[in-house]
């Protein structure tokens, strides 16, 4: 089948699309966007989070058919400043919430939909936001801090010491202790 | 191969030095869906390769017929183990692993045919035509049936003072640890493409390029340096990309059909396509005096290796040689013993052989501190080994050992606030389930050790070339090297220490592939170490070259600082641009760590480990005893890292394994029934959300180790193994259960099981 949509603000048309292909598959193979990531294929894992209409969406259980006519945006059309990068992003790598960065495509898409939402979220909400997103890596404190990093950005008014309350902004450990041998 | 080229990572990297916590040089790319990992390459023509796998845990395999699957229009190839045109077995320490089923399945999972098509549905449902004459047999699933029955693989005794040696004060206990997954989200996948002389192009997510190649050569039956690899991004690795997965076959297929062929895992086969952490059960017996000296220590550790070898060997010696932990003991008896079963292969996991052992020792201090009527810190404290100590081994610690500074650290921590009414910070979550007044609070502590880089007499090395050069009028160091960047954040480190021994601004780091020497495998907790310790001597050589282009003398101590050479008054004695003017300057160096020595097979001595790491945690928990539900509060973590070299990192590897830590204690278990896996999937198998883990305080130690590049000691490792223990102590305190099994499931704690 031929699907046609419109992908981060462009009109896009898939060819020979198989009924049983997700968007998830049609945005990664065949429109050449592999931001989103597939590690599940259940929605557990939130690693493949876009928006379909403006909802944040697991596209690895959206049949590609649901998004004929639709408006999709994906973590590479997420509107960014002049280094190429929306605030979110620039938190995630500022905060040191990328490792490994399989599960952080998906991640960055739902802090995005979260401080749209929620500009100035506290840490039980941030947590509830991101727990249908795994991370192997961070243990997710990074992540936290990244959060708190680009609600701040987002035009929130407190300072970075009561945002960046764990270090994570110069990510030196704190209390670290050097001593000579 | 027409189209564009291959995507494959390279990053250049901005920033300072050693201990300083530069940005990532790949992160840019990584939060904008850029980066490009083994799962997202992509060629002209490319094919999709699929796996056929055997159903059952053992059987006779009497025929396999793929005419039907190949007579599918859109498939190009089927191939079996006779397809397999060099050696028909691999593996990392001993060969007995099939590249592709030979006459029999060992586990369920196992690898029977391969496929490959252009569409990956064409190629599932290809796949399912194929035909497989199964004569089913029963089973070994039981490591205790394997050990009486002979399938041993290896047996590791550690003996050291009195056998017979006996005390006021006798604990015993008998602990069990379930099999842990690695569970990184990037699923095994890689890019086979045929070369134009008869050999291939891999690009593929590794731990360990060089292992891969020597195993997917040999099978191949080509000459090593006609099988060229490349690292394509990994989506986290956690010792399950130290065995091979996907590379043959895809190189199998792509050699055979002339076309790219990439396969991709689902998560379902990704949890048979790689190896686990090996369950085990541990029998103890501590004894110690009245006043709480340990006297002795007897250990029987038994750990299923599965079907096939894989590290098996090597984990079984880290259980043994660590089995006593970071605790003085004068007499020690240990065995530890590694079987064959038809249970799921079992090798490297983070912690690799000190998990299992740390959960059953550290279990013991607290059935000791009971017993003694000691607090369980103070008891730690009085045994706790020191630098100076003596191992069970033998060997003495001849570097800083802080363990009871570390078990301090975390004991001195302000305990977190009790218990509040919101139900999300309690152990029944927005369900409502859990009152405060239901809660119970418990703490616990632990403190593990852990062995650094390859042990036992191992050749380790790794190589660098580095090359500083004029690029653009600017001075420039290129670092290549074949080390996997696994999201550990190996290539900050890279280019953080060009920067440190260059004095350069500008430091790219090359993607890593097999045109340089090994750098042996991102595991261990080695590849700051070893990797950082060559570019380090690379960088040094560099230098070298450098100062033989001054004219005059050469004076005694320079140093390299802002694209300037200086002497030791800080006098300028050339620009490093001038000096670069003759062109540029490469150097590749093989460094090693000091020599290791085998364990004795008798009696288990012998300075088996290059460098040991020492942490220590503290877990405070809310438990729900009517529901069995756990909420962790607080995790406070102290190690040692002799030396921060990037000291985000640092923080990312103790908070990250620490949690993995948690998945062990509270959650991670794959259920192998009859020898079949039954949550092979994330609905099924949990790891850590973010709602699972708590707030995560973290001291971090540096007391240099005299032996080690920056005195730097290894880190991903040490956070993992003394969490489980600490949270499991915790649950105890809140509860007063015995609790000799992780994960603890909610049936431990209703008493329901």
């Amino acid at each position: 089948m031929r699907i046609s949509c419109v992908v981060n603000g462009e009109p896009r048309r898939a060819d020979d699309v198989w009924a049983g292909e997700s968007l998830l598959y049609v945005l990664r193979e065949r429109l050449g966007l592999p931001g989103a990531k597939n590690a599940c294929e259940q929605g557990e894992c939130g690693s493949c989070t876009v928006y379909l209409d403006g909802r944040p969406v697991c596209a690895c259980l959206v049949p590609a058919g649901q998004a004929q006519g639709r408006e999709v945006v994906t973590v590479e059309g997420l509107p960014v400043g002049a280094d190429g990068l929306h605030p979110v992003q620039r938190a995630f790598v500022a905060a040191g919430a990328v490792q490994c960065g399989f599960c952080t495509p998906g991640l960055v898409v739902a802090v995005h939909d979260l401080l749209e939402r929620h500009p100035d979220p506290t840490d039980p909400e941030i947590r509830e936001a991101l727990a249908g997103n795994l991370c192997r890596c961070t243990g997710y404190e990074a992540i936290l801090a990244a959060v708190r990093l680009a609600a701040l950005r987002d035009g929130g008014d407190d300072g970075p010491e009561g945002r960046l309350r764990d270090g994570g902004d110069d990510g030196r450990p704190d209390q670290g202790r050097r001593e000579g041998p | 191969m027409t189209g564009p080229p291959v995507v494959v990572p390279t990053v250049g990297a901005t920033g300072g030095g050693i201990g300083s916590s530069p940005v990532r040089p790949d992160g840019t790319l990584k939060v904008r869906g850029e980066f490009a990992f083994s799962s997202d390459l992509w060629a002209e023509h490319m094919l999709c390769g699929v796996t056929l796998r055997s159903p059952y845990p053992a059987a006779r395999i009497d025929g396999i017929d793929g005419t039907a699957a190949l007579a599918v229009p859109g498939v190009y190839a089927v191939l079996t183990a006779a397809d397999v045109p060099g050696d028909r077995y691999y593996g990392l320490e001993v060969a007995d692993q099939p590249v592709l089923a030979i006459d029999e399945v060992r586990y369920q999972g196992e690898p029977v045919a391969v496929l490959a098509a252009d569409h990956p549905e064409t190629a599932r449902r290809a796949a399912t035509l194929i035909r497989v004459d199964y004569a089913v047999r029963p089973p070994v699933t039981d490591p205790e049936a394997a050990l009486a029955a002979g399938r041993l693989v290896r047996h590791v005794p550690i003996r050291r003072g009195d056998p017979d040696a006996t005390a006021e004060v006798v604990v015993t206990g008998e602990y069990q640890v379930g099999m842990q997954d690695q569970a990184f989200l990037g699923p095994e996948s890689g890019l086979a493409v045929p070369a134009p002389d008869g050999g291939v192009e891999l690009y593929v997510a590794t731990q360990w390029l060089h292992a891969d190649q020597r195993q997917v050569a040999a099978a191949l039956g080509l000459p090593v340096d006609l099988v060229r690899l490349t690292l394509a991004g990994v989506g986290g690795a956690f010792g399950a990309r130290e065995d091979l997965s996907m590379q043959v076959h895809a190189s199998l297929l792509a050699l055979r059909t002339g076309r790219p062929v990439r396969m991709v895992y689902g998560r379902e086969e990704s949890f048979v396509g790689h190896v686990h952490r090996h369950p085990a059960t541990l029998r103890y017996e501590h004894g110690a005096t009245r006043d709480g000296r340990l006297v002795y220590v007897r250990a029987r550790i038994l750990l299923d290796g599965g079907a096939y070898t894989s590290t098996t060997p090597a984990v079984v010696a880290n259980a043994a040689s660590l089995g006593v932990g970071p605790y003085q003991v004068p007499n020690v008896t240990v065995d530890a013993y590694g079987v064959h079963t038809n249970n799921p292969p079992c090798g490297a996991m983070r912690g690799f052989g000190a998990v299992q052992a740390c959960f059953g020792y550290e279990s013991q201090l607290d059935r000791l501190a009971e017993a003694l009527g000691l607090d369980p810190v103070e008891l730690r404290v009085r045994n706790a080994m020191t630098e100076g100590s003596v191992l069970p081994t033998g060997q003495r610690v001849d570097g800083p050992a802080p363990v009871a500074r570390l078990l301090g650290l975390v004991r001195d921590r302000p305990p977190p606030p009790p218990a509040g009414p919101d139900p999300r910070e309690l152990p029944g979550g927005t369900g409502g389930t859990t009152t405060v007044d239901q809660v119970r609070r418990g703490v616990g502590y632990a403190v593990g050790i852990k062995n650094v880089c390859f042990s036992e007499g191992f050749d380790d090395s790794a190589a660098a070339r580095v090359r500083l050069e004029l690029l653009g009028g600017e001075p420039t160091v290129l670092v290549h090297t074949a080390a996997a960047e696994v999201g550990q954040g190996l290539v900050t480190v890279q280019a953080q220490i060009a920067r440190t021994e260059l004095g350069v601004e500008r430091v790219v780091v090359a993607t890593a592939d097999t045109t340089v020497g090994s750098a042996g495998s991102s595991s261990a907790s080695r590849q700051t170490y070893m990797t950082g310790g060559a570019v380090r001597e690379a960088c040094r050589a560099v230098r070298a070259r450098l100062l033989a282009r001054l004219p005059g003398p050469v004076p005694e101590r320079t140093d390299l600082v802002g694209g300037q050479l200086r002497d030791h008054a800080g006098q300028v004695l050339a620009s490093l641009v001038d000096l670069l003017d003759a062109g540029p300057v490469e150097e590749t160096v093989t460094w090693r760590h000091r020599p290791t020595r085998p364990l004795d097979p008798v009696t288990g001595q012998g300075d088996a480990h290059v460098q040991y790491a020492f942490a220590a945690h503290r877990a405070t928990v809310d438990v729900d005893l009517e529901l069995g539900l756990v909420r962790v509060v607080e995790i406070a973590t102290a190690q040692d890292v002799g030396r921060a070299v990037n000291p985000r990192a640092v923080r990312g590897q103790i908070h990250g394994g620490t949690t993995q830590g948690l998945g062990l204690a509270l959650m991670e278990e794959l259920r192998v029934v009859d020898g079949v896996i039954r949550n092979g999937s994330f609905t099924d198998y949990l790891i850590p959300t973010i709602l699972d883990v708590p707030p995560m305080v973290v001291d971090v130690l540096e007391l240099a180790d005299p032996h080690a590049p920056y005195g730097l000691r290894g880190v991903g490792e040490p956070p993992t193994i003394s969490a489980t223990p600490a949270i499991v102590a915790a649950i105890r305190d809140a509860t007063g259960l015995p609790l000799t099994q992780v994960p603890v499931r909610p049936e431990h704690l209703t008493g329901t099981c």
